[in-house]
């Protein structure tokens, strides 16, 4: 069955059931949702009840410093924010960067993606899958032959191994203490692996706490330390010496360089022998859950990353471009720049334009509250019971490419790359997919498997492998430029204000990990004169638009099944598919145990 | 040498006023003290579980954080131990604290938890001022705040030595106090509330308040 992609297809008449918060960090986000007589979710809505204008802290500050204020908008998208930030201070200048400082920021960038990508599944997603409780039911023997079927290559497979995880997963469940596994939804028939399998992915949890705090020193080398690590604007702030030693005030040495390479090799590893096998084997398990595609199966959108010949986009490992109404025939180009393709909309934001403006382009963008509820909201206007989406009713604006609503993040990635035939990714896919199908004995094509919650949590997956691979090529060419002699980090003919237009304006683009990622910013005097962001969850979380076409987020939800409305598995699992910020977490107990996570059925 | 491994930690986004204290905290510390190798401050902003590493390789941890005890404001209080994780839940006013709770336990589950915690919390006066520095009575609360940090340090035997002037900044210089509060936009030019938080229901839930 399609999912309906319109508000007006969409059927309210059902049970009201409210999820609030589901997200933590990056802005409060609240879901609505009405099930059917069968608790099928029959009408989504998605509404960020939370809004920071980057304008607000930015206007007037020096465009060089831009980053460092970015970085701290939210707790997680830290890297990314600062990398776009300069590229957009830099598109707008005219600076080009030196060879050591594109590498050097793929590198990190890259590693900031597998990073992000890790924590997300095991230590924030996997909850929605995996029920740690469960895993106390588990023979070890059994866990162990699991792991040897699953991933024959890696060490860690013994019995004893797992039963000492075990032992320590009994340990903290008794203790009793606030724990990162107190009062989940433990009980609910949602959850359906085998106890091995739990145990397994337990195990995974903790060894992915091992592998993330390694790849992340990769950030310390090259950007001074983690957490927030140094940008600059015109390349990196480190210095190159290859025959230098730390102390000498160059980190960037051989040392250095072979401990970076010794990080890659590990999350190598990790990745392709605990990670992605771990993906497949619980969406095998899960294999007749296919929920969650929604606007995937038909609209998606990337603006292009992983740039191998600097400057040249036509070498982006994973390349820009837009699909609309499922048809991967046909991979659309997208500029950024032009008015008419990126717009963002408010009828249904707490915003209005000026002289009645429809779609605004970031670069003009504009941000006047205006806080109105429609006739049929439930409540009070300090304490809404029920939204009317009828009206406004998010903080977050509606972004549209030519008038489409588009899901953006790895699974996009994904789709925009294998339809636009980048071999890598289609040989990932596919291997994925045959996996699949044979270890369920399935005949899924891709169209059915790949647009779906489970779909959306591999291509994380892939998009980490891409990453990994392709920092070790990052890696062995800067060894050699700087080898052939090329030390230059920084391109600082345009560092003095001095030599700047009195007028300019930029973009800068990345695909963060959780999707497309824009800043557009203008610049007068010296000074930054407008700062807009479209973050992923912009995109992703986004309300409906003039035209009655839901955003992401909602169109994944339609036609779940909901085991017990009251236990919203189902809408978490998917909901956190998009990683829509770092502490998504429903698993937070305030002091007495009390579930921080507020659900009402109406 | 089994020397003990400090950690000093400052959390909460310096965007939001008050909500700045932690950060400010160990800026200032960084500026006027030398401390040992086997002590390590950090700006850990609203990184939340990105942070367990950190809190994983300490033996000792101090954190500086501006909690609501219902005190009032600019009151500086000292938790330790098992206390930290429990008040880090029961009063969250803000979102990074979430996370703060969840490096503990996650901390706790691998089995590499600090044998000693001291949290030094500060009443906050103003959280909503997107944009905001800390206020004069949260302000003067951290010359304080680290004198009583240094005070428990000392039974660790962990000495620092006073200088002007930091050796290395834990956060980029564009951001350090002076530079922050000067560059700020006026409120003309620019809206100040930034964070309208009209859904109460979405407000009370993660301040777990009601």
């Amino acid at each position: 069955m399609n999912t309906p992609l319109n508000s007006k297809l969409l059927d309210s008449s059902g049970r009201r059931i409210v999820v609030d918060p589901v997200t933590r960090i990056e802005g409060h986000m609240r879901c609505e949702v009405n099930v059917d007589e069968n608790n099928i979710i029959r009408n989504a809505v998605s509404t960020g009840t939370m809004w920071r204008g980057l304008e607000v802290i930015l206007k007037g500050r020096d465009p060089r410093d831009a980053w460092a204020f970015v970085e701290r908008i939210c707790g997680v998208c830290t890297g990314c924010h600062a990398l776009t930030s300069v590229r957009a201070v830099e598109d707008a200048l005219g600076i080009n960067i030196p060879l050591n400082a594109h590498l050097i920021r793929h590198l990190m960038d890259k590693t900031l993606n597998i990073h992000d990508h890790v924590v997300h599944f095991y230590h924030l997603h996997a909850l929605d899958w995996v029920n740690p409780v469960n895993a106390l039911k588990a023979d070890p023997k059994a866990t162990s032959a699991l792991q040897q079927k699953v991933s024959p290559t890696h060490p860690m497979s013994s019995p004893g191994y797992f039963r000492d995880v075990q032992t320590r997963i009994k340990k903290f469940i008794e203790s009793g203490q606030l724990g990162l596994f107190a009062n989940g939804y433990w009980s609910n028939p949602a959850y359906k692996l085998p106890p091995e399998a739990d145990l397994m992915a337990v195990a995974h949890y903790l060894e992915a706490l091992d592998m993330q705090k390694e790849i992340v020193k990769i950030h310390t080398i090259f950007g001074g330390k983690n957490p927030h690590p140094n940008f600059m604007v015109g390349g990196v702030p480190c210095a190159i010496n290859l025959d230098g030693t730390g102390s000498s005030g160059a980190p960037v040495n051989m040392t250095s360089l072979n401990f970076v390479l010794e990080r890659i090799r590990e999350a190598e590893a990790f990745i392709k022998n605990v990670y992605i096998p771990d993906v497949i084997a619980i969406a095998t398990l899960y294999k007749d859950w296919l929920h969650g595609g929604g606007l995937a199966a038909s609209n998606v959108l990337c603006y292009g990353t992983h740039t191998v010949v600097p400057g040249d986009k036509s070498t982006d490992l994973l390349p820009a471009g837009a699909i609309i109404n499922g048809n991967w025939d046909e991979v659309h180009p997208v500029d950024v720049r032009d008015p008419n393709e990126i717009q963002e909309f408010v009828d249904h934001s707490w915003y209005q334009y000026a002289n009645g403006a429809k779609g605004l382009h970031p670069w003009d963008g504009e941000t006047e509250a205006k806080f109105e509820l429609g006739p049929n909201f439930k409540g009070t206007k300090t304490n809404i019971k029920e939204l009317d989406e009828s009206a406004k009713y998010s903080w977050i604006k509606a972004p549209r490419w030519k008038g489409h609503a588009m899901e953006v993040g790895p699974l996009a990635r994904y789709i925009v790359a294998y339809a636009s035939g980048k071999e890598y990714v289609q040989d990932q896919v596919d291997r994925s997919l045959s996996a699949f199908n044979q270890a369920t004995g399935m005949d899924l094509g891709l169209k059915q498997f790949l647009p779906s919650t489970l779909g959306r949590t591999l291509a994380r997956a892939l998009c980490s492998e891409l990453c990994v691979d392709s920092m070790l090529d990052d890696w062995h060419q800067l060894v050699n430029n700087i080898k052939n002699g090329d030390t230059s980090t920084a391109n600082v003919e345009k560092w003095d204000p001095k030599t700047w237009p009195k007028e300019a304006k930029g973009v800068g683009t990345n695909e963060a990990p959780r999707g497309a990622l824009g800043h557009w910013i203008k610049i007068k005097d010296g000074k930054i004169e407008n700062y807009q962001a479209v973050v992923p969850t912009t995109w992703n979380g986004s309300p409906r638009d003039s035209e009655g076409n839901i955003g992401a987020f909602e169109a994944s939800l339609l036609n779940t099944p909901m085991e017990r409305p009251d236990e919203p598995v189902e809408i978490l699992r998917t909901l956190h598919s998009f990683d829509p910020c770092l502490a998504c977490s429903t698993h937070v107990m305030s002091e007495d145990g009390q579930e921080l996570t507020n659900v009402k059925i109406r | 040498m089994n020397e003990k491994q400090v950690l000093i930690l400052g959390i909460g986004n310096i965007l939001w006023a008050d909500e700045g204290f932690g950060v400010r905290c160990v800026e200032s510390l960084n500026q006027d003290y030398a401390f040992p190798d086997n002590v390590k401050m950090v700006d850990g902003g609203t990184q939340g579980i990105y942070l367990v590493q950190h809190v994983q390789e300490a033996d000792v941890l101090v954190v500086f954080d501006a909690i609501d005890y219902g005190l009032p404001p600019g009151t500086l209080k000292k938790i330790y131990n098992e206390d930290v994780p429990k008040f880090m839940g029961a009063k969250q006013m803000s979102l990074h604290q979430t996370g703060f709770q969840e490096v503990l336990a996650m901390a706790e589950f691998t089995g590499n938890y600090p044998a000693d915690l001291l949290l030094v919390g500060c009443q906050p006066v103003e959280l909503e001022d997107f944009g905001g520095s800390l206020r004069p009575e949260v302000k003067a609360q951290v010359k304080p705040a680290i004198d009583i940090a240094l005070a428990y340090l000392a039974q660790f035997g962990v000495e620092p030595t006073r200088q002007a002037g930091q050796a290395r900044a834990l956060s980029p210089g564009q951001l350090n106090l002076s530079d922050y509060e000067r560059g700020r936009p006026d409120e003309a030019s620019a809206c100040r509330t930034g964070d309208i938080r009209v859904i109460a229901g979405a407000t009370s839930a993660p301040k777990g308040t009601d």
